[in-house]
């Protein structure tokens, strides 16, 4: 069946460059900033925007250059907050989800509908209260007042949870139980290495959101050393009306910062398992 | 489903697994929650008389909150977000979804590549998209606006006039297609192809196949990326904020988030803001468990 080809698998032209016109959407904007990212202040508003420039180099030493390396700080900002973040919320996602998944316990169906509450009331609402919370409490202004409230996620717990349910049997830990393991060692060595493969994605989609977070930080944030780059490079364009150098700037320093993201997901793509996300409907 | 069985009685394993996570929960939302409807309930108000009175923080009801409903432009932050999402949460969707069933059609060509390529918009953070939507707008360095400046019809206004709508909805839908198709996708791919196959033996073109078999199973897909959607246009900021100083059409109170944050920061009223913020969190949560209960609670399955 294999060796030839079916009715429904034979090439059709109209599909295709459906597909294709898609791709070249999502990647026009990508091209362009590379492409800009090359031109001098002056080319960037008089020669045709396709064409490449001659101001690579000055562009990138601008960059570094900038505030005394000022660009390289706010990246390694948003590093730190995505990755220290993502990991620490990602384990303390699984432990609970794990938990609600294999134990019956008292108050656990309250903290379902808590849970489910806090997915489908997103934390940029509560923006403002967190970051009057945050100034009561003195935090205002530093890292943990970033990183703290990202730490809770209700759709990675949630997430965890369709994960220990589909695939961390009973009989394994029973079996574990009657062989007189003890519960955290049930958990380190049964529950939490079966659920690596969901903890990969719930990092990867916390990963993607606290490095896209904009409002959080720039609500918290007003030393420009304890910037990520999606603050910083806001904070360029907000100046660049009125001093057209830093246009230049934010768009050598977009085309900077998307191009390890691109590559990390391109590298990352295959770990994925968005399956769990459709497979969490079938409830 | 089984009911989760044994754990000694009395353990407190389950407890102390979830303690991080409740600690949080309570530190992070239900007490920001609390706080918030306590502040909404507050301002500042003159007490004594003359030059003597002073500004004292009071309990003031449901001033906070009349004075946000009664706000023409809070509503009119509603409005603007409505056309935006009218725009882009269908086209994100239908877009999604049409080449979601593309990708799992063996006669398109280049699937492999169009998967990456449309998926690759979510890796860019929603400020640096519109970002670079921002510059293929402005008149001296669009393509778009060059292309049709050379065929003498003049620059497309995508920032001003209600070209900003569109304008701004675009670089949603561009920045949130490729996942949505990737949901849909991992869903039409847990469908087994005997029911295609069966289809096709049957007679149906590909587009029955499509409508009539593939759609239907998928629809608890279509209902999760629907609701981020409409969840993720209620919050809608970054964007408009990052545009702003390419146009003149966003103003600070363009969205009702926008509206909060000048409340808060730029008029230090944050009685006010807190009032407009639990409104802001109340709406989300009924428009979500609206769309839930509409589609019969396809996603989201409840306990057990």
């Amino acid at each position: 069946m294999k060796n030839h080809v079916l009715p429904h698998q034979r090439t059709k032209i109209l599909p295709t460059i459906v597909l294709l016109v898609g791709a070249l959407y999502c990647l026009v904007p990508v091209a362009w900033v590379i492409v800009a990212s090359t031109k001098s202040s002056a080319e960037l508003f008089s020669t045709f925007t396709f064409a490449p420039g001659t101001g690579l180099l000055d562009n990138l030493r601008d960059l570094f250059a900038f505030g005394d390396g000022r660009f390289l700080v706010w990246a390694g900002n948003s590093a730190l907050y995505a990755v220290a973040g993502s990991a620490a919320s990602t384990l303390i996602s699984t432990l609970a989800g794990y938990a609600m998944a294999k134990y019956d316990f008292r108050g656990r169906t309250v903290l379902f509908y808590a849970i489910l509450a806090g997915v489908l009331v997103p934390g940029m609402t509560l923006a403002i209260p967190q970051y009057l919370i945050m100034s009561e409490t003195n935090l205002v202004g530093g890292y943990w007042s970033v990183l703290l409230p990202t730490l809770i996620s209700p759709f990675g717990i949630y997430l965890a949870r369709v994960y220990a349910l589909s695939s961390v049997p009973d009989a394994t830990l029973e079996a574990a139980r009657i062989d007189g393991a003890g519960e955290y060692r049930i958990f380190g060595s049964i529950g939490l290495p079966m659920m690596l493969p969901g903890m990969v994605t719930i990092f990867m989609l916390h990963f993607v959101g606290t490095w896209n977070n904009f409002l959080l930080p720039y609500i918290m944030l007003s030393d420009e050393s304890k910037f990520p780059i999606t603050v910083g490079l806001y904070t360029l364009l907000a100046k660049g009306s009125s001093e057209p150098a830093l246009y230049s700037l934010a768009v050598v320093g977009a085309a900077v910062s998307v191009i390890p993201l691109i590559a990390l997901l391109l590298f990352l793509q295959r770990f994925w398992r968005l399956d769990l996300l459709s497979g969490g409907l079938k409830g | 489903m089984t009911e989760p069985i044994g754990a000694r009685r009395g353990s407190r394993a389950p407890y102390l697994f979830v303690a991080p996570a409740v600690v949080l929960f309570v530190a992070f939302l239900a007490v920001p929650i609390g706080y918030a409807v306590y502040l909404s309930v507050r301002g500042l108000r003159l007490t004594g008389a003359g030059i003597f009175g002073t500004r004292q923080e009071v309990f003031v009801g449901l001033d906070n909150y009349a004075r946000t409903l009664t706000d023409p432009e809070f509503w009119a932050g509603f409005g603007r977000l409505a056309l935006y999402g009218l725009i882009g949460v269908p086209l994100t969707l239908g877009l999604a979804l049409l080449f979601a069933l593309l990708l799992d059609y063996a006669g398109a060509r280049g699937r492999r590549f169009s998967r990456t390529a449309i998926f690759l918009p979510y890796a860019i953070p929603g400020v640096t998209a519109s970002l670079l939507w921002g510059f293929m707008y402005l008149p001296s360095t669009s393509p778009f606006s060059y292309l049709t400046r050379e065929l003498g019809l003049g620059e497309i206004p995508f920032l001003t006039g209600d070209g900003i709508y569109p304008a701004l909805a675009n670089v949603a839908v561009w920045g949130g297609v490729g996942f949505n198709m990737i949901i849909i996708f991992t869903s039409l791919r847990g469908i087994p192809s005997e029911l295609s196959d069966a289809a096709r033996i049957d007679g149906a073109s590909e587009w029955r196949i499509a409508w009539h078999v593939k759609i239907p199973l998928v629809a608890p897909a279509l209902v999760l990326t629907g609701l981020f959607a409409l969840i993720g246009t209620l919050q809608v900021y970054g964007e408009p904020t990052t545009l702003a100083p390419m146009t003149t059409e966003i103003s600070q109170t363009w969205v009702p988030l926008m509206h909060i944050y000048r409340d808060a920061f730029i008029r230090d009223d944050l009685p006010l803001a807190s009032a407009a913020s639990v409104i802001l969190a109340v709406g989300t949560l009924i428009v979500s468990v609206v769309l839930l209960k509409v589609t019969q609670k396809r996603a989201f399955g409840g306990m057990s």
